[in-house]
């Protein structure tokens, strides 16, 4: 048994090069995850939560490049791998719920032939029964008929291929699941369905589980860390239900504010102004402060130091207090 | 974004004071930048840029000739089709210094037929392409959005086109009537414009015809016409202009092909100029009158070829998908 | 017609009340499916069927559902991007905009001609897809001014200001920067409002918002439904609100409808549904709704099996299969009629 965190992300810098320029998509990013932990990576698309999951899974695209940082998976530095070796460790050890299922599941092969294809290939050598068994076992862990394995996608709903494709991931019994908004697609009857499994799965394997999501309703309910993301960088980690219920940095608080809920009392909703920033000449200093209504010139200028509480920081020059944070 | 407050009039009449002609300038100059940016993309691409330069060669070429006749050359001795070269001995004649290309059986200037043809070419390359292109884009569009009865007719009637074969049908035409170029050209402009090129237009109009914005231009009152001419046509006017240079290609291609059997009544072209060669039995000697054969063969081979290039390299500039990804 | 810039509407005058500016009834639209080539089809999904509902002036109404549930249908049918199979469709139409003494009513489903232009001018929709549902060719001025220029309103110079104006107050600012540019240069969000723009360029009185924010990013989703709520209430607009998140609906919508199966199977002012649900689906629909609040812990919803979709469905309840608290009776009668339990609060359910 490994002690300590399964993952940890030290410093983590991705660029992209484009026509315009060289985009900052990952800036210093940290974190670190232990087994049975859950963390949450929020943001608005753009903000880099998607290229931190690449990274992790070594799946970026060519124009992509690490700068700097660390990938330590149960104490090897991913970013250090090869392609060949990096093959024995995504799948098996670390493993991805992507959110377009459908482009992920082939429409020309049976859904459980593709599962069973999938572990083949990451080395496990199964006879047809065995591998048929396996699969079945899948199958009822993510809540699917273990019949159904003989079917297509196109005769799967948009919650059997979502399952389907959590099952794909589940296959090589990996150390972290990452899933990247697996529900979004879904309507809530279902959504509320698969958030439950993919917890009770996780509790039941010891996992650790990144969820990248914008949805900050999904986040509260299912992870045990968050982390926020903004234009590349992290602004603010910490447990939960600190984050989401007394957060530090302005950005977190607006996210807060501006989300809708059905329950409770009807607060006012409030805007975060503005745009995300251009990341390829991003600006100076807090990249939020052109959004932020207390941004000084000091956030003008320098990018804040960590401010902490309790277990939980952010990258705030006017951290909020307690007493004057809006989140419901 | 709090309340939204109203702008103010005079501060749109200064921004805008110049009214309409204003308004048009931003638009063209907005036009001039999307050109500006296909026109790069064709750029970069070394067959378009060979076509391009082939196809301004040939039409240098159709335009030196009026002024040729104007300026050096005599009516007597160049005129493609009345001129004699007195001056030379045996017709045909090899190339000389007066005659750069020879001359034919019938003792006529070679060079000057063949710059004479190249406008011909053109004129029957374009006027067939326009119309083919303009019918199948308006059919295309129109059996796309209307579907049902309208649709199937014009559908049914482009598989019977296609299984015509062209060429023959275009030999059995010119038997029976006496074809000129301008009937050639709207012979072939018909038969594509509503046969292959009309099914491909459609095709590519259906997946305009289901887009969301479709639906939005219904609901802000816009009838069919104005879908049709407004929202389908624009996004079909890419791959038109693509099917134009194919339409040049094998209208240039049929003619060729018809005035070699002798079947069509014009002055003169390239089909018309190897004809005659072959009716004097000279293609059969081999390389000996390589002049009678080689500028008019090779005439037809580049220009349709360069139509044909220019085309896949057109394909380019409207089908980001076939681009290098850099972005 | 003439150009009325920046007029500002006032609430109708209380006098005769001319009635509900729409009234649906028994409205409903089938989908044939059909099996093989050139067989005539011998399915149907049942998208809507024999939906009723009234929506007030300045009022507006969330259609709730999952996905196949025909909401969107409902609203494509009530600005007849769609013929419906049956039923009726009334619009009480204020013959001059924000004065509801004098009204002209219409069905859509029966007109043509100058009285579908009427009816355009006075009915549009906002589409669900910010990327897909303006044409990428055209500009800003080009998008927006369509209604304008389609049905021949104005003269050119009149159509700029016009949409000038419209960009301003959707708070695409300077509107002079926004006018000739393209949609694909903008953000999701900002098309969204150029979107707005489109639809309200014409004043209208109703318009069907199919789920306008649901592709956007949660900061400019906010925006979005704030810049909507504030223009319906300066233009006196009434909305059908399609939408599939009962938290969007809350904040926008005076009354809601949850549909299932093509069927209305209750329907209440906002915060009376939500506190004090009847139909089991609506229960369910709502326990499963994520809240926001970490200290939060929610029951699963009461439900059973997958959603199915409407194809030539069982005369008894559409959600019968699902149902916690189904009986013998419910299997064995019709699909139940709505039932006014409470003032305005109606639901389709035996045991509700």
């Amino acid at each position: 048994m490994i002690t300590g965190p399964v993952l940890k992300v030290d410093d983590l810098s991705l660029t992209y090069q484009i026509r315009q320029g060289e985009v900052r998509a990952v800036q210093d990013v940290s974190f670190e995850l232990a087994r049975g932990q859950s963390l949450g990576l929020v943001g608005e698309s753009g903000c880099g939560k998607s290229s931190v999951a690449n990274c992790l899974m070594g799946l970026l695209p060519d124009n992509a490049r690490v700068t700097r940082g660390q990938v330590i998976l149960e104490g090897h530095d991913l970013l250090q791998l090869n392609e060949e070796e990096l093959r024995k460790y995504r799948w098996r050890r670390i493993a991805m719920v992507f959110q377009a299922a459908m482009n992920v599941l082939d429409p020309v092969y049976r859904v459980g032939q593709q599962i069973v294809e999938a572990i083949e290939a990451h080395g496990f050598d199964l006879s047809d029964a065995e591998a048929r068994e396996r699969v079945a076992d899948l199958f009822r862990r993510v809540g699917l008929e273990p019949q159904l394995m003989d079917r297509y996608p196109h005769e799967f709903s948009g919650g059997m291929r979502q399952r389907a494709v959590i099952a794909m991931a589940l296959s090589c019994d990996p150390s972290v699941i990452i899933a990247d908004e697996p529900t979004t697609a879904l309507d809530v009857i279902i959504q509320d369905r698969i958030l439950r499994e993919l917890k009770s799965i996780q509790n039941d394997r010891d996992m650790a589980v990144i969820y990248i999501t914008h949805d900050i309703a999904v986040v509260a309910e299912v992870t045990d860390l968050v982390a926020v993301m903004y234009a590349g960088r992290l602004v603010e980690l910490g447990p939960t239900a600190e984050v989401l219920g007394s957060p530090l940095h302005p950005y977190t608080s607006g996210l807060m504010s501006s989300f809708p809920s059905v329950s409770g009392e009807k607060r006012p909703l409030t805007v975060l102004s503005g745009e995300p920033p251009n990341l390829v000449n991003p600006p100076s200093g807090c990249p939020f402060h052109p959004r932020c209504e207390s941004a000084t010139e000091q956030c003008r200028s320098e990018f804040p130091p960590r401010a902490l509480r309790n277990d939980h920081w952010a990258a705030c020059w006017h951290p909020l207090d307690k007493t004057n944070s809006t989140a419901g | 974004m709090s309340t939204p407050e109203p702008a103010s009039a005079p501060e749109l009449m200064l921004d805008y004071g110049r009214g309409r002609a204003r308004f048009a300038l931003a638009k063209l100059r907005l036009a001039a930048r999307s050109f500006r940016t296909g026109w790069g993309i064709f750029m970069e691409s070394k067959v378009g840029m060979l076509a391009l330069f082939i196809i301004i060669v040939f039409a240098l070429m159709a335009l030196s000739h009026p002024i040729l006749m104007a300026t050096v050359w005599d009516r007597e001795t160049y005129d493609p089709v009345t001129g004699y070269a007195f001056d030379q001995v045996e017709q045909p004649a090899p190339p000389s210094l007066k005659h750069p290309l020879g001359t034919d059986p019938l003792g006529r200037d070679v060079l000057s037929q063949l710059l004479y043809s190249t406008r011909s070419e053109f004129v029957l390359g374009i006027t067939a392409a326009v119309v083919t292109v303009g019918i199948a884009t308006v059919v295309g569009a129109i059996a796309a959005y209307f579907g049902g009865i309208l649709d199937s007719f014009f559908m049914r009637l482009a598989d019977l086109i296609i299984a015509l074969p062209a060429i023959s049908l275009l030999i059995v035409l010119s038997a029976l009537f006496n074809l000129n170029l301008f009937y050639l050209a709207l012979i072939i402009g018909l038969l594509g414009g509503f046969g292959g090129t009309a099914i491909i237009l459609k095709s590519q109009a259906l997946t305009i015809r289901v887009k969301p914005f479709i639906e939005a231009a219904r609901v802000a009152g816009g009838g069919h016409f104005h879908i049709i001419f407004v929202h389908i046509v624009p996004h079909l006017l890419p791959l038109s202009l693509l099917y134009m240079m194919f339409t040049v290609t094998s209208a240039i291609f049929a003619e060729a092909v018809l005035s070699f059997l002798g079947l069509l009544d014009l002055r003169m072209s390239w089909g018309i100029m190897i004809h005659t060669a072959n009716t004097g039995g000279y293609l059969l000697g081999g390389t000996r009158y390589w002049w009678l054969i080689v500028p008019a063969g090779a005439s037809i081979t580049f220009l349709c070829s360069a139509f044909y290039l220019a085309g896949r390299a057109l394909d380019e500039v409207v089908n980001p998908r076939l681009r290098r990804r850099d972005d | 017609m003439e150009l009325r810039l920046t007029e500002t509407q006032t609430h109708p005058e209380v006098g005769e009340d001319p009635g509900p500016l729409v009234e649906v009834s028994g409205l409903t639209k089938r989908f044939p499916v059909s099996k093989g080539f050139f067989r005539k089809p011998t399915s149907f999904i049942h998208a809507v069927d024999a939906v009723s509902f009234t929506l007030g002036r300045g009022e507006s109404l969330g259609m709730v559902g999952e996905s196949g549930c025909g909401k969107t249908t409902i609203g494509k049918l009530l600005v007849r991007l769609l013929d419906p199979d049956e039923g009726q469709m009334l619009y009480r139409i204020a013959e001059e905009a924000g004065d509801a003494s004098a009204v002209s009513v219409v069905d859509p489903a029966t007109i043509s001609g100058k009285e579908m232009r009427d009816f355009r001018r006075n009915v549009q929709m906002i589409f669900q897809d910010p990327y897909e549902s303006m044409n990428p060719r055209r500009t800003l001025f080009d998008i927006i001014s369509e209604p304008l220029s389609v049905q021949k309103i104005g003269n050119l110079m009149e159509r700029i200001e016009r949409t000038a104006e419209m960009l301003s107050l959707v708070g695409l600012t300077p509107a002079s920067d926004f006018l000739l540019r393209h949609p694909h240069e903008l953000s999701g969000g900002q098309r969204q409002r150029v979107a707005i723009a489109r639809a309200l360029v014409i004043r209208p009185q109703f318009v069907v918002a199919d789920e306008p924010t649901s592709m956007l990013d949660v900061s400019s989703r906010t925006g979005i439904m704030l810049l909507m709520q504030q223009l319906a209430r300066d233009f006196g607009i009434s909305y059908l609100y399609v939408t599939h998140d009962l938290a969007v609906a809350r904040y926008m919508c005076d009354r809601i409808a949850v549909m299932y199966l093509g069927k209305i199977v209750e329907l209440a002012e906002t915060e009376e549904l939500l506190r004090n649900p009847l139909h089991p689906y609506t229960r369910a629909l709502l326990s499963a709704v994520p809240v926001p609040d970490p200290g939060h812990r929610r029951a699963p919803p009461d439900i059973r099996g997958d959603l199915t979709r409407s194809l030539d469905p069982p005369a008894r309840c559409r959600f019968y299969d699902r149902c916690p608290i189904a009986t013998d009776n419910c299997l064995n009668s019709p699909h139940p009629e709505t039932e006014e339990k409470s003032p305005g609060h109606l639901v389709a359910c035996y045991e509700a």
